[in-house]
């Protein structure tokens, strides 16, 4: 992981909270999220179903459904609030300035379009081409990125695999060379196998272009192997969020911890490890920290103060009373 | 656009969906409203109205609604005790409507009831056992939609010399039962893959006791939707053919009403009550009836319903 | 055919034997035949209760492996064998206790319930059909019991809409409802990838608990095969209908000998930054949609691969006495 410090933020998320109007009381999907997204870097945003990652992405994105909606907050992509865009102004900075990877792959692409005039309107649609010959030397320059054989062009997406199609968004996302793209759980309903030949293609544009990625997920195995930082969410809030190698080593929040520990592995046996208590009710929410009453560490200060997110070590922060401080074994 | 999915995953009961209110649908209620106003009319009309001012000669000829004055000249003045006016054959034009209404809602509701049953018993074994017997009854359903029904309705009825009310629902449910094989049909090919049907399996029912206590009752709101839409589809099928005096001769119906309207040449004479009124009262009904379908049709397939909360 | 009275001790709980299912390419049907199963065979004993992971990706043939077992996917050739009966050809008495003995737990837990209906509905369906227990009070509480072993409280779940469930609720409701019949053998389909990680611990404990207390043999399909490691005692690897690699799980996962078992096993992504994925990236799946109908369905993106791979599907070797078994020319003496 290189050094942060002098790296600038290419975006900043600040104070972000949404609301879900479901009942009289709005559910807090997203509570008072900020973090920042430094250039060049992959930042993964974990937590289980109902955690509020998918829901931070898309308010990120205004892209947003009813009955959805950001309730507070900046979200600052180059120097422009995108919350305070007007729709058209919106939509011309979207896709070039942040791009969104969805989740299947499947349903994103038009069934009855070939690939490259799929990616040629995608290019096309918010920048000036630069005519024929450059949009199609592009074209091959985005397929070949993404470890797609040239041809792949000329197939209609039917005629793909599950990961060649998610490739084939990959490559939509970084056409416009965007500083910023969100993934969606770019593998989640892919084979392991062919995971791997997902995550390489990000892999080879984080390392080609540059680009600065937001990575969404629930697996930590393919966090700890795609991510330079990674965020924490619990009950719509940053529990944890810390560089990828000292989170994984020494996680802060009992939650974390917990996380990491129900991976289970392939390599050494050990006794299954079962946690009491399920995800949090957010109609619902104890009123400290949200994740008490599974704790294993709780005090009596976590069932009546909310803790915020606090640096707990060189760029290590945590949403803890307690944190662990049984940090000998780094 | 993956939001948080507050229903699958989440190991805390999801919030009362939107589906817990949908009956209080406002299409749903309007419709009943409107058809429970029609059976209000009818009842009331029933207990306070002299119906028997429906039959031949029992009231002055051509008289216009209250209200109203004559078209021209050779009309008499409109009488307070006949409200809506009365037609050429001296019949009450309210009384007509009270007597009328419930026979052609009748002819509609025997022709969807049957075409109904039917078309359920076909489409869940089609749908259900597959193989040659869905092959058959699909061939046989879909050949008979394809035939132009009012054609052989015609032919048929200027055979048979007296039609009641029965024999006219009979007649039109010839052709109902196809349309709902259909759509049941379709309903099982997707419901019978459903997790439920192997777990049923699994506990051991057989093929008539997952079709019958399973099946069922997830498909009563595809079945009321599409017997309301049927008797509508069989009211407006019945009007025709009554409108072209192939309705039943004895008892009054709407249809009938308007045949009558037009041998009498009631538009020439600027009779307008004569198959205004006959008209609008079908148009509410058919209105009534169209908006319980889509309301009903809404309720079971959330995502028409506005808000995309699907 | 043994009868009941002839059972040996040495019949297997379930046996499937050179079973075959192909689906499409009939004459009216057309398209492109997909061999979902090719020739399985395999075994599981009585006693002990053991778990047997069936692992593959989409399209190994796995699922179609589960409903044959369960009875509700017709093979094309070979046998499934419960207790030495043939399922396909059992008396009415027969497929009765078959029925009891063989149960199930699915993915989805919420496809499972039938939405018309209170969760006690799938409970009573089964008590009904088989007598379980006799009167309103003694049915009540085996249910209740049946909850308990699965660590939730009856008043919490029962009189209740699917709808008003947790997904975690529902899997565990689904496997009390399979344990209350107190089965032999419980297909157990994907039963944890649709829940959170910390609910996945949580029903692989039960899973082990009924296996270890309540003598119930699994035969657990997945694609995951960390989880396999953790709870399985045997493992059989499939790929396009194939049986690549089986045996015991410690040797197959531990000492895979199969290519496909070695890729599969190197693309999973470790929870440790410190230990990177290999750098060798798999073959493209653009081969992927190429039948191989008499070779090695893995012959397109095999890195071992050789000439007499696409000619004939290799056989099953044994490598050691452990059962340990690889299908692959590799090893063909």
């Amino acid at each position: 992981m290189s050094n942060r410090t002098t790296a600038a933020a290419v975006c900043e998320v600040r104070n972000l909270t949404v609301h879900y109007d479901v009942s009289a009381t709005p559910v807090v999907a997203a509570n008072e999220v900020s973090f920042d997204v430094y250039e060049g870097e992959t930042l993964g945003l974990v937590g289980e179903s109902g955690c509020g990652k998918s829901t931070t992405a898309m308010a990120m994105l205004r892209l947003l459904q009813t009955p959805g909606r950001v309730a507070g907050g900046s979200v600052n992509i180059a120097g422009v609030d995108i919350m305070r865009l007007r729709p058209a102004a919106l939509r011309d900075f979207r896709w070039r300035n942040i791009a969104l990877i969805p989740q299947g792959a499947m349903n994103a692409l038009n069934p009855v379009m070939r690939i490259e005039k799929q990616l040629a309107d995608a290019i096309a649609a918010h920048a000036d081409t630069g005519g024929r010959q450059a949009l199609r030397a592009r074209i091959g320059e985005l397929l070949e990125m993404v470890g797609l054989p040239a041809d792949v062009r000329r197939l209609y997406p039917h005629e793909l695999s599950g990961g060649m199609k998610q490739r084939v968004c990959v490559a939509m996302a970084v056409a416009l060379n965007p500083p910023l793209v969100i993934a969606d759980e770019p593998t989640s309903a892919l084979d392991v196998v062919v995971q791997r030949l997902v995550a390489q293609s990000l892999i080879r544009i984080k390392e080609t272009l540059g680009i600065a990625m937001v990575l969404i997920g629930h697996d930590m195995g393919l966090m700890a192997q795609l991510t330079d930082r990674v965020a924490v969410m619990y009950a719509g809030r940053i529990m944890e969020i810390a560089p990828t190698d000292i989170l994984f080593k020494a996680p802060l929040h009992p939650y974390t911890q917990q996380l990491i520990d129900s991976v289970p592995s392939i390599r050494v046996k050990k006794p299954l490890r079962v946690f009491p208590g399920g995800p949090p009710d957010l109609r619902n929410l104890p009123p400290g920290c949200p994740f008490e009453p599974r704790c294993p560490k709780a005090i009596t200060i976590c069932r009546g103060e909310t803790p915020a997110l606090k640096a707990c070590g060189e760029k290590q922060y945590a949403a803890c009373h307690v944190p662990n401080t049984n940090r000998n074994n780094i | 656009m993956k939001e948080v999915d507050l229903s699958i995953h989440q190991d805390t009961p999801p919030p009362r969906r939107p589906r817990d209110y949908a009956w209080l649908n406002g299409k749903l209620i309007a419709g009943a409203a409107l058809l429970l106003a029609v059976l209000l009319f009818v009842l009331l009309g029933r207990l306070f109205w002299d119906v028997t001012l429906a039959r031949v000669a029992s009231c002055p000829l051509n008289l216009p609604p209250v209200g109203f004055d004559a078209p021209g000249p050779g009309f008499e003045p409109s009488q307070s005790a006949h409200p809506l006016g009365t037609e050429s054959s001296g019949r009450d034009m309210l009384a007509l409507l009270i007597t009328g209404t419930p026979n052609s809602l009748l002819i509609g509701i025997i022709a969807a009831a049957i075409g109904i049953v039917v078309g359920t018993m076909l489409g869940m074994t089609a749908g259900f056992l597959g193989g040659w017997v869905d092959a058959v009854i699909r061939i046989c359903s879909d050949a008979v939609i394809t035939i132009p029904s009012l054609a052989v309705l015609i032919v048929i009825s200027s055979y048979v010399s007296e039609i009641d009310i029965k024999s006219m629902g009979l007649l039109l449910a010839l052709f109902a039962w196809p349309g709902a094989t259909r759509v049941i049909r379709a309903q099982v090919l997707s419901l019978r893959e459903r997790g439920y049907v192997q777990m049923a399996r699994l506990s051991g029912a057989s093929t008539p006791e997952i079709l019958i206590c399973e099946l069922l009752p997830n498909l009563l709101p595809f079945l009321a939707a599409t017997f309301t839409a049927s008797v509508s589809g069989n009211i407006l099928a019945a009007t025709g053919l009554e409108a072209l005096g192939l309705g039943p001769s004895r008892v009054p119906t709407l249809g009938m009403t308007i045949f009558y309207a037009i041998r009498g040449a009631a538009i020439l004479r600027g009779m307008w009550w004569w198959w205004g009124l006959p008209i609008l009262m079908l148009m509410i009904i058919f209105i009534g009836l169209f908006l319980i379908a889509i309301g009903l049709d809404e309720l079971v397939n959330p995502r028409l319903r506005s808000g995309g909360d699907a | 055919m043994t009868t009941a009275s002839e059972k040996t001790a040495n019949t297997p709980l379930l046996e499937v034997r050179d079973a075959v299912k192909v689906y499409g390419g009939g004459f009216l049907s057309g398209g492109r035949r997909v061999h979902a199963l090719r020739e399985v065979s395999l075994s599981l004993d009585a006693t002990p209760a053991r778990i047997t992971a069936v692992a593959g990706e989409s399209g190994s043939g796995k699922s179609t492996l589960a409903g044959a077992v369960l009875g509700f996917v017709q093979l094309d050739a070979g046998h499934v064998l419960f207790e030495g009966q043939d399922v396909a050809a059992m008396s009415r008495n027969q497929r009765f206790n078959y029925r009891r003995s063989v149960q199930a737990i699915f993915q989805d837990p919420y496809a499972v319930f039938n939405p018309f209906f209170h969760t006690d509905h799938l409970f009573n369906l089964v008590m009904r059909r088989f007598g379980i227990a006799k009167g309103r009070k003694a049915a009540r509480a085996r249910i209740v019991e049946a909850l308990e072993t699965v660590g939730l409280r009856s008043d919490d779940v029962l009189g209740k809409h699917p709808h008003q469930l947790s997904g975690g609720q529902r899997q565990r409701i689904m496997i009390a409802r399979a344990c209350m019949m107190a089965p032999k053998l419980i297909v157990a389909d994907e039963p944890v990838s649709m829940v959170d990680a910390s609910l996945r611990s949580t029903i692989l404990d039960i899973m082990l608990r009924l296996r270890d207390d309540n003598n119930i043999s699994f035969l657990y399909i997945t694609h995951d095969l960390s989880t396999a490691y953790q709870i399985c005692d045997d493992i059989h690897i499939f790929y396009q209908g194939a049986q690549v690699e089986s045996g015991p799980v410690d040797a197959v996962l531990g000492n895979a000998k199969h290519p496909y078992t070695q890729l599969l096993i190197a693309s999973i992504p470790e929870p440790d930054p410190t230990r990177g994925w290999g750098t060798q990236l798999p073959p493209d799946d653009e081969n992927n949609d190429r039948d191989i109908i008499n070779g090695c369905p893995f012959y397109p993106r095999c890195p071992k691969r050789m000439e007499q791979c696409v000619a004939h599907l290799p056989a099953r070797v044994s490598l050691d006495d452990t059962g340990h078994q690889v299908a692959c020319h590799l090893f063909v003496k």
